[in-house]
């Protein structure tokens, strides 16, 4: 049961994980939440629904249809909804955060449109497949959702640290004019970051879509909410911290349901946020100093 | 032959003007000093030189070429460098990795050569290499914010105020690395408070008040200059 219910966890956590770090990145270089960014989630998701159920195409065309359409819609969020209001003189710095609130409501009412507003189921072929050891039943999603995230998570961890795109990107979300002193095309990584924050978006889409076998139209918002939560515990900006953030919230909240009430399971990322707010408002990986965007 | 020229340059923040049509010539192979008071347009009129701000006016010209508006990252891979005010080290990278920026826009084979040899002209980085940028002391952070623009191999070197809240020591050795800097070939422009210092380095001066150049001659001359020496110099 413990077992289990740990496997739970950490299935949900990676996946809380990978819709996080896309909101971390996109705040990292551009100091802006990205309030698109949990519809973006669910394009993905209904890309998922769309290519294994209606097309019954395999599952890892699903993900390469998802990651190709999410990072379209991020390079358009960009590109219309962001670059726009960048460095113009008179624009609040609110205005991007507003704009990509419009993004979500165009997305969400989007998916309304094609593809309806209920749920949908997201079936695979091994969906009630598991294995059981002893009393522990592992099912293969678990297994499969969980490895992708940590190859994503692990992935992007050497990206940023060993990759001159990756320092790059690093530079650029430390201080914009200074690498562009050092020869970055900032433009350029701005769109990059925000395209590599969608298609992981558009990956977790598909990862919740199968372990909670439906995908909605709303999905994007409470998702999203969850993701900033996780944001804010882990510190903003921070990838170990929306790691770290992602797991201790997906931990948490399932072991209130097996153990405690489970009708204030969403209670806790919020419940998380208060608490971190007034003891560590930086969130658990931030730096205390508000750092200087030139 | 001069490797940058600003013919009629001015510069706006919104509605308040910072520069007031400004020219300057730097010579190939010189070192050039940007003298005035806080606020005089210094950090503009570097800033704007290195393509972090857009003039509104007049053109700036380098290599022979029209470089008016061109973008940072553009003007760097023309071998035109700019060490901020501030420095701007990278704080949440360690110091090799503010090393190898320096060399991003670098695909040659030497790179690991330079950095080696960065390391060897400041032990201290060798040293600290693998310690973030923002942990070291404000003397290592300039040695670091040198090296990592020498690592770009420029021609034109432009340093915002590089003794800037050092100690005497320091700034002496930050000077005399100035100087090797330039017998090694590099064009240097050089904005700095300590006048006196800036001018011993260097070959021409330029002075600016209120974001106009109100001065100009070679270094020893306006070392001598007696308007100057009250006003910058200090009697």
């Amino acid at each position: 049961m413990l077992i289990e219910q740990l496997i739970n966890g950490l299935t949900l956590g990676s996946i809380y994980v990978v819709v996080a770090l896309g909101y971390t990145l996109v705040f990292g270089v551009l100091n802006i939440v990205n309030m698109g960014h949990g519809e973006i989630f669910m394009f993905g998701a209904f890309m998922g629904v769309i290519v294994t159920n209606s097309l019954g195409l395999p599952l890892y065309v699903a993900f390469l249809v998802a990651i190709i359409v999410t990072g379209i819609l991020g390079y358009f969020l960009e590109r219309f909804a962001l670059r726009p209001l960048r460095g113009k003189e008179g624009v609040s710095h609110l205005a991007p955060l507003i704009s990509t609130i419009g993004v979500s409501i165009f997305l969400e009412n989007a998916a309304h449109h094609f593809f309806g507003a209920g749920n949908q189921p997201f079936r695979t072929s091994f969906s009630e497949l598991n294995i059981t050891i002893g009393s522990t039943t592992v099912y293969y999603v678990q297994i499969l959702i969980f490895v992708i995230a940590i190859l994503l998570m692990f992935g992007l961890t050497f990206w940023l640290s060993k990759t001159k795109a990756g320092k790059a990107l690093r530079a650029s979300a430390e201080n914009l004019a200074v690498a562009s002193l050092l020869g970055v095309n900032t433009k350029r990584v701005i769109t990059q970051t925000v395209i590599i924050a969608s298609a992981m978006g558009g990956i977790a889409g598909i990862l919740v879509g199968i372990a909670f076998n439906s995908v909605n139209p709303q999905m994007g918002l409470s998702f999203g909410l969850k993701g900033l939560a996780i944001i804010i515990l882990g510190g903003l900006g921070n990838v170990r911290g929306a790691m770290a953030g992602g797991l201790i919230l997906g931990l948490s909240e399932t072991f209130l349901v097996a153990y405690g009430n489970s009708g204030y399971r969403d209670a806790i990322a919020f419940i998380a946020i208060i608490v971190i707010l007034i003891v560590r408002p930086q969130g658990l990986f931030g730096t205390s100093t508000s750092k200087s965007k030139g | 032959m001069s490797l940058l020229k600003l013919q009629n340059v001015s510069t706006f923040y919104d509605k308040i003007q910072a520069l007031r049509s400004v020219d300057v010539t730097v010579k190939e192979g010189t070192i050039v000093t940007i003298l005035g008071a806080n606020g005089a347009g210094k950090t503009t009129m570097m800033n704007t030189i290195a393509g972090l701000l857009k003039p509104k006016e007049g053109s700036i010209q380098y290599l022979g070429k029209d470089v008016t508006g061109l973008r940072p990252d553009q003007l760097l891979r023309k071998g035109l460098a700019l060490v901020p005010e501030g420095r701007g080290i990278l704080a949440s990278m360690t110091v090799l990795e503010n090393l190898e920026m320096g060399a991003y826009h670098r695909n040659d084979a030497e790179v690991n050569a330079d950095l080696e040899k960065a390391m060897d002209r400041f032990p201290i980085l060798r040293e600290r290499q693998s310690q973030l940028g923002g942990t070291l002391s404000g003397g290592q952070q300039q040695m670091l914010a040198i090296a990592r623009v020498i690592m770009s191999k420029p021609k034109l070197l432009l340093l915002d105020e590089p003794s800037m809240g050092l100690a005497p020591l320091i700034v002496a050795d930050i000077f005399k690395i100035i100087k090797e800097i330039n017998e090694a070939g590099t064009t240097v422009l050089l904005v700095e408070q300590n006048a006196r210092q800036a001018l011993k380095v260097a070959d021409y001066g330029y002075v600016l008040e209120t974001g106009k150049v109100v001065a100009s001659g070679n270094a020893k001359e306006l070392l001598q200059d007696d308007t100057i020496k009250k006003a910058y110099l200090g009697h």
